[in-house]
């Protein structure tokens, strides 16, 4: 194993993600701010409360969710995209490197980044309203999941695309919906009895409920499916790019 | 054991274009080769195999030893690779990239020799300069710094004289005659004719992914070489003249000089009948000095050669 080349990756990733760290800093914010004052004020004053947490209060595990599989996504298919599209890769295929190297630096830092995201958001949804954590290692332990396998995801991404465009794709025309309507700004037992048997199937609602569950002890599903439904998405990247490895498919041509 | 074992290397990309049609060469520990060949011929996809950035469709290739797919990581870690496009992060800085290249190989930060290899490529005073900020031949510089940066015992340079200014050409020369003089094998492509002239121990020729020959330079050149003979004449002849039935002559500066170009490797050069005859004609010679032909000659003969044999 390489770990030095690991690091190097690593590193070289989050020197980009620090040369740009007010955007990256203040767009989660003002973002955020955003979110509680049209959410929160404008929706929030007619909906008031959701199984006794306030409104504000209640968006905040989905707000984070939605950032940090949006950051998890775009960080990593852009980190492995970008040395593709301006040619560097080749050095990473001429180096003494595995495929699981590449993936570990990249990934990694992906991963960091959106979870650095995360918690600036938590930090500036505090300052809104109050948030709760009834169960800081669940917390802790979805929110690691979720960048780790959105990461991965995005490095899928990655290595599929080949122009910008279908790099934006994925997280427009896939990702970004199923957040939204996994539950991120309201309860599954809001909709109507269709609509709710039609949103378990999307993977996203078990995310964004076992997340939320680690905050205020409220779920959608059952808190082991969550577990179930992030763990086994973790697995399918996991298995998708060990076959890309594999195969040098879009890589070695 | 050579440094590098080329066998029966296919590669088609994907399109269905075969760039190379079964490659075999060996390169040698310490040695300098030039691959010389037109645009197109397979130069850079023979190189990319080697490293490893494409993988040949059959074949195998070693280096070190060791079968570049199979144990991929002892073959890449000696090998270093100047590529012929520049690719760099454009918003790094020149140290960072440099320091990157080495990471990769998995060596330990080495600040000392970073900064020598910097100094040497007269890019120390920009090693805090984001690459963007450079210019075309100082990007080039830093492509060779970091091939530099992780000690390679072989060495591709992928046309690395394309366009770069006299400046940058000379210090490479430099650098390459100091690697060799480490040991350190070395690989260079090139369609300049005079790049390998002037620096190759053996030359390999390559054209429409196959290559056509290899050889000593200076054998190459003997054997293949034209070479002419001038003869400066006291008084100036108005035409070749007559009774050298066979003769390569033309006459030259007015008269005043007779050139014989004929072929080194013949068993028979005829330069003796030529200043017999000479002398028997009443033809006062002067001065008589040879011209040897370039490699460029040799290699437009081949490829001419070749295209007839197919035609
Ligand atoms: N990725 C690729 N896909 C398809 N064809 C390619 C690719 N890379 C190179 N070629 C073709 O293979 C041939 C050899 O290219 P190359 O190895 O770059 O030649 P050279 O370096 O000698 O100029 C060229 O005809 C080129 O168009
Ligand atoms: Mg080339």
């Amino acid at each position: 194993m390489n770990w030095g080349a690991v690091i190097a990756i690593y590193k070289f990733e989050m020197a980009r993600f620090f040369r740009t760290l007010t955007q990256s800093f203040v767009s989660p914010v003002i973002s955020t701010s955003l979110y509680f004052v049209v959410f929160g004020a404008a929706i929030g004053s007619r909906i008031d409360q959701v199984e006794g947490v306030s409104y504000g209060a209640f968006i905040v595990p989905g707000l984070i969710m939605l950032s940090v599989i949006t950051q998890a996504i775009s960080n990593a298919s852009f980190g492995i995209y970008f040395p593709k599209f301006i040619g560097t890769i080749n050095e990473l295929l001429s180096a003494p490197l595995s495929f699981l190297e590449i993936v570990l630096g990249y990934v990694g830092a992906a991963a960091t980044k959106a979870l650095f995201i995360g918690v600036v958001i938590l930090a500036t949804a505090a300052l809104f309203v109050d948030v709760v954590i009834q169960n800081p290692l669940a917390m802790i332990a979805f929110l690691l999941l979720t960048c780790l396998s959105f990461a991965l995801l995005g490095f899928i991404i990655g290595i599929w695309a080949s122009n910008f465009e279908q790099l934006q794709l994925v997280p427009l025309l896939v990702v970004t919906p199923l957040v939204f309507l996994g539950g991120a700004f309201y309860s599954i037992s809001m909709l109507p009895p269709f609509w709710q048997t039609v949103t378990l199937f999307n993977p996203v609602v078990y995310l964004i409920s076992g997340f939320r569950w680690s905050f205020y002890g409220l779920a959608d599903v059952p808190i082991g499916l969550s577990l179930l439904a992030i763990g086994g998405f973790t697995l399918l990247c996991l298995a998708v790019i060990w076959w890309i490895f594999k195969t040098g498919w879009r890589i070695r041509n | 054991m050579p440094m590098v074992e080329i066998r029966d290397v296919f590669k088609t990309y994907d399109g269905g274009f075969q760039a190379l049609g079964g490659v075999n060469l060996d390169i040698k520990e310490g040695e300098i080769l030039a691959l010389l060949g037109p645009n197109g011929a397979g130069k850079t996809t023979l190189i990319s195999a080697i490293c490893g950035i494409t993988l040949p469709t059959s074949g195998t290739i070693t280096v070190g030893g060791h079968d570049v797919v199979e144990r991929y990581r002892q073959a890449r870690s000696i090998v270093g690779l100047v590529p012929q496009e520049i690719t760099l992060e454009p918003f790094e800085k020149v140290i960072n990239t440099v320091r990157f290249s080495r990471g990769l190989f998995g060596l330990p930060r080495d600040d000392a020799r970073i900064e020598s290899i910097l100094r040497k490529l007269s890019l120390w005073d920009k090693r805090d300069t984001p690459i963007r900020a450079l210019s075309g031949g100082m990007k080039r510089r830093v492509l060779i710094a970091k091939a530099l940066s992780h000690e390679p015992r072989v060495l591709f340079l992928d046309e690395p004289t394309a366009g770069v200014d006299v400046e940058l050409r000379r210090d490479m020369w430099d650098i390459v005659n100091e690697l060799k003089a480490d040991g350190v094998t070395i690989i260079l492509t090139t369609h300049y004719i005079e790049e390998a002239e002037a620096i190759a121990d053996r030359v390999g020729v390559i054209d429409k992914g196959q290559i056509l020959l290899v050889e000593e330079k200076d054998s190459l050149m003997n054997r293949m070489g034209h070479k002419e003979l001038r003869v400066e004449l006291d008084e100036p002849l108005t035409e070749v003249p007559g009774g050298f039935d066979g003769f390569d002559l033309r006459i030259e500066r007015d008269g005043k000089a007779l050139v014989y170009s004929y072929d080194t490797s013949a068993e028979r050069t005829g330069i003796a009948r030529l200043m017999a005859g000479l002398t028997d004609a009443g033809i006062a010679v002067r001065d008589v000095s040879t011209v040897q032909n370039s490699l460029e000659d040799i290699f437009v003969g081949l490829v001419s050669a070749k295209q007839e044999d197919e035609a």
